[in-house]
């Protein structure tokens, strides 16, 4: 089987893969343990396996490993810790901006591309970019102010 | 373990009544306790932390008690001082996992730091019932209470005892029994192992027993930050998605391509390129595994397999004319008060239908389970809302005994009912079994909004009149919805029933004819239901059931009546109310967003290419639980009939408040949800097939479409709790199309609110 080296949150991991059109997800989730995207409709429509690549948030259902080698991913986990949490994150558990919380971390995601690309970003940047993510439970009011106050602690 | 009932510690413990505060005696006590509990060997350990449940193999005979009726069922000291609860009741991201810690930690007197909760586990936790109805708090969380403070009476009462000081002079706090005048204290587990020479409290929930006075409370009543939240923030809480076990089979099902259809035959060499990949056919459930996850979706994608087609269904247009013409089980009256036939012959009739829609649980994670049916015995790990239920479902599919099954709930993506959880895990505890091996079953998103059960359909006709007086003189209710099957052990199970497992047939809807009378006073009334037999899709409850499409109708059509009246909408309402915890939250919720008193349409109302209103409605849940009263304001955009909706602002009481903050997040989900459900939700179906498979045909709402939302909650604390995850969807709907008219004087009465038909009610 061909093997990938892939840049997971700041390590080269090397994985096993037999087909190269496996979406990255399936390949985090699995033989990379890290569970945190998650599987949601596998047709880029919600958002709920949203990473970063290269500063850009990226479905990772419909990206082909082969398409992720020698490029800068970022998971959630990548991002921070229960200890140690991104800005973005803090703002999150501040807010208490999940509910069953499986979208969230999809959410955390985008918003995390949103702040490193316009740190000063307004509430309609805001929804404009979550626009591609679904929530079901409605926490949707809650998402924006976490949003907006990781937005208003970065200095200008 | 003792027998249920053996308790050797009943009713409350009596102090002696004589004596002063003796701290010389209670020292003396203090030592003998601790000395006890030092030389206490522990037999039997129990989990500490909710972790356990992701343990594979374990022992089904764990030996501890799931007695309701036993303190030790619900609650357990640890050597090292914590706490564990055990809750039948799950947390679905609704909370429990904080509030029910919280009513336990202040009954009990020990920190909320030290108390972890074991949920859904049917070798560990009471049979509660299932996580559904809003009973999570008000029936769940109330009968750990009550075990809580039996077990502080207890503890206190034989401290008392060997101190020979009187009961009243003692409290518990941070895990001790103490003099409430200060001074060191004896932990629980050194009282309890004194007290029954066991680890256990042997004792008999007291359901009489005296709870703390709300007065006094430290830790109900504050919003403590959910334990999840920041496992769920970073990727590391871990969903039934994400559960693995060693020498696990990724599988998928490869469902019928029409509803119905059986199996004919499967070309197995069709998936032979794909290394490790099988087939497993049970009659017609059709499996495919794979070590490897892509695999497995590989291989049931290039599967091919002849099947019969079948086309029984009505289909979606006819979904409408299906519910006014049956097939009908019987008539049932509600409601029958006066004469309200005769008082509408003599009046000036309103009338009016309601349509609601069938709609999807639309979870966003697909249903998944996991199941390891090994050797005589089965575990599986699944996001069920009823895991003691649905083992006795399993047990009987799979042929075993229901003690030799294990069902652990693991949490899953957001449901408000039942969405595909158990028919995964059915599909995944077969596929175990076939295949000898641990089986993860993930459903796909088109597996989801397809074969998910459904929110059934509901018609309500209504007519009524206003009297003289300007007060509803009477009111009908005729209602078309289906009925649930009488004593169903569990709704029909897609993999029993391809793999010709017999299960008892039925459909399951909720308590669905609730709330379709006017909460308000209306002399004559009358409240009909057909009762229809089936329904057009495998049905389920959907958060609310039911009540959500009749407080659409009942609500709707108040404004409509207060119209005829001239009336101003909130007025009306309250001139027919007099509860006081009614009219509290009417006129809060008013005053949230400035409520002028006038009669709707709006003077604006024709005019403007923007039209602008502002709509009520209210709600007493089941007419016994939590009061609500919502208001809305809409822009509405007459040339397109598309729908902006501004503010959202709700007046909640739920009696006793366990955590306001874990509350107000359920009401503003309830709110947003619904507003989903009301603009855009609707199933689409053929004769064969839901076509309605993915978020481009099932669309739900977006984050540019979310409003301000304003919540005001009123607190009574010596009220009982009531349950809080339904009660605030049911008047979104009413709100809206009640602000809607205002706006533009168009009324809408089908879900979803589309811009055709918002046009339409304008023309």
């Amino acid at each position: 089987m061909p093997i990938y080296t892939l840049q997971v949150n700041g390590q080269a991991r090397s994985v096993d893969v037999r087909d190269p059109q496996e979406p990255l997800l399936y390949v985090l989730r699995n033989a990379l343990s890290l569970t945190g995207a998650k599987y949601g409709c596998g047709l880029g429509q919600c958002g709920a396996c949203t990473v970063i690549i290269d500063n850009e948030a990226v479905r990772s259902c419909m990206l082909p490993v082969a398409k992720a080698t020698g490029r800068k991913i970022t998971t959630v986990e990548g991002l921070g810790t229960p200890a140690k949490p991104h800005p973005l994150q803090a703002a999150f558990i501040s807010a208490s901006a999940a509910q069953c919380g499986y979208c969230v971390a999809g959410m955390v995601m985008t918003g995390a591309a949103l702040l490193a690309r316009k740190p000063n970003f307004t509430r309609e940047d805001a929804q404009a970019a979550l626009a591609g993510n679904l929530c079901r439970c409605g926490t949707h009011s809650r998402i924006l102010q976490a949003m907006e106050s990781a937005a208003r602690k970065v200095p200008a | 373990m003792s027998a249920p009932g053996a308790g050797r510690f009943h009713g409350p413990f009596q102090g002696p009544s004589h004596g002063r505060l003796q701290p010389a005696a209670f020292s003396s006590a203090r030592r003998e306790f601790l000395q006890a509990g030092g030389a206490l060997v522990v037999g039997f350990t129990l989990p500490t932390t909710a972790l356990a449940q992701l343990q594979p193999n374990s022992d089904v005979a764990l030996g501890k008690t799931l007695d309701l009726n036993q303190v030790d069922g619900f609650i357990a000291v640890n050597a090292n001082g914590t706490v564990s609860i055990f809750s039948g009741k799950v947390d679905l991201g609704q909370g429990l996992r904080i509030a029910i810690p919280q009513m336990a930690a202040e009954e009990l007197g020990i920190g909320i730091d030290r108390i972890a909760m074991i949920e859904g586990d049917t070798a560990l936790t009471p049979d509660q019932g299932a996580t559904g109805g809003s009973s999570g708090i008000m029936r769940g969380g109330v009968q750990i209470r009550q075990a809580a403070a039996t077990a502080r009476e207890a503890l206190i009462g034989m401290v008392a005892t060997r101190a020979n000081q009187p009961a009243d002079e003692f409290d518990t706090a941070d895990g001790e029994v103490r003099l409430k005048t200060g001074g060191a204290g004896i932990p629980f587990r050194d009282v309890i192992t004194k007290m029954s020479g066991d680890t256990h409290f042997l004792l008999k929930v007291d359901p009489k027993v005296k709870l703390r006075n709300p007065a006094s409370y430290t830790v109900v009543g504050k919003s403590i930050p959910r334990p999840d939240i920041p496992g769920k923030v970073t990727g590391t809480h871990t969903y039934v998605h994400d559960f693995k076990l060693p020498g696990m089979l990724h599988a998928r099902v490869v469902r019928p391509p029409s509803v119905g259809a059986t199996l004919v035959a499967v070309d197995e060499k069709s998936i032979k390129g794909i290394p490790g990949a099988r087939v497993v056919r049970i009659g017609s459930l059709l499996g495919v595994v794979a070590p490897n996850e892509w695999d497995a979706m590989s291989a049931a994608r290039m599967l091919k397999a002849q099947w019969t087609e079948a086309a029984s269904l009505i289909g979606t247009a006819a979904v409408r004319d299906w519910l006014r013409a049956g097939p009908f089980e019987k008539d049932e009256v509600l409601v029958s008060k006066g004469d309200a036939k005769a008082v509408l012959t003599g009046s000036t009739k309103v009338k009016a239908e309601f349509f609601w829609p069938l709609q999807s649980h639309g979870s966003m994670g697909p249903s998944c389970a996991v199941a390891d049916v090994r050797n005589g015995k089965a575990t599986i790990w699944s996001a069920s809302q009823a895991t003691h239920r649905f083992r006795e479902t399993i047990a009987k599919a799979l042929g075993m005994p229901r003690e030799d099954v294990r069902v652990i709930y693991l949490d899953g993506s957001g449901c408000y009912g039942m969405n595909g959880h158990d028919d995964a895990a059915a599909d995944a505890a077969l596929l175990s079994k076939a295949t000898a091996r641990p089986v993860r079953v993930q459903w796909s998103r088109q597996d989801e909004l397809g074969w998910d059960p459904k929110g059934p359909p509901q018609l309500l006709a209504l007519e009524g009149a206003v009297g003289d007086d300007g007060k509803i003189s009477a009111w009908r209710t005729e209602m078309w919805l289906s009925k649930s099957t009488a004593s169903l052990p569990n709704m029909p199970l897609l993999a029993l029933d391809a793999a010709g497992i017999a299960q008892v047939p039925g459909i399951t809807t909720g308590l669905i004819s609730q709330n379709g009378d006017p909460p308000y006073a209306v002399p004559h009334q009358d409240v009909l239901v057909h009762w229809l037999s089936t329904s057009p899709l495998r049905p389920s409850n959907i958060r609310a059931p039911g009540k959500v499409g009749n407080c659409f109708a009942v609500e709707s059509f108040t404004d409509m009546l207060a119209a005829s009246a001239k009336k101003d909408p909130v007025d009306f309402r309250l001139q027919g109310l007099s509860d006081p915890r009614a009219t509290e939250v009417i006129r809060r919720a008013a005053a949230l967003i400035s409520w002028q008193s006038r009669p709707s349409p709006s003077p604006s109302a024709a005019t403007g290419a923007t039209a602008s209103g502002r709509g009520f409605a209210y709600m007493h849940y089941k007419h016994n639980e939590s009061y609500v009263a919502m208001a809305m304001e809409v822009d509405v955009d007459r040339a397109t009939g598309a729908i902006r909706v501004r503010r959202v602002a709700c007046a909640h009481d739920c009696g006793l408040v366990i955590n306001p903050d874990a509350l107000k997040q359920q009401i503003e989900g309830q709110i947003l949800q619904t507003l989903s459900r009301t603009l855009y939700e609707d199933v689409a179906f053929d004769a064969s097939r839901v076509t309605s498979v993915d978020w481009a045909s099932y669309p739900i709402m977006r984050f540019p479409e979310v409003p301000e939302i304003l919540i005001d909650l009123v607190v009574r604390p010596h009220e009982p709790p009531l349950g809080a995850g339904e009660a605030a969807s049911t008047p979104v709907p009413a709100a809206l199309a009640n602000a809607i008219y205002d706006a533009t004087g168009g009324r809408v009465t089908t879900v979803p609110f589309t811009r055709e038909r918002v046009r339409a009610s304008l023309a």
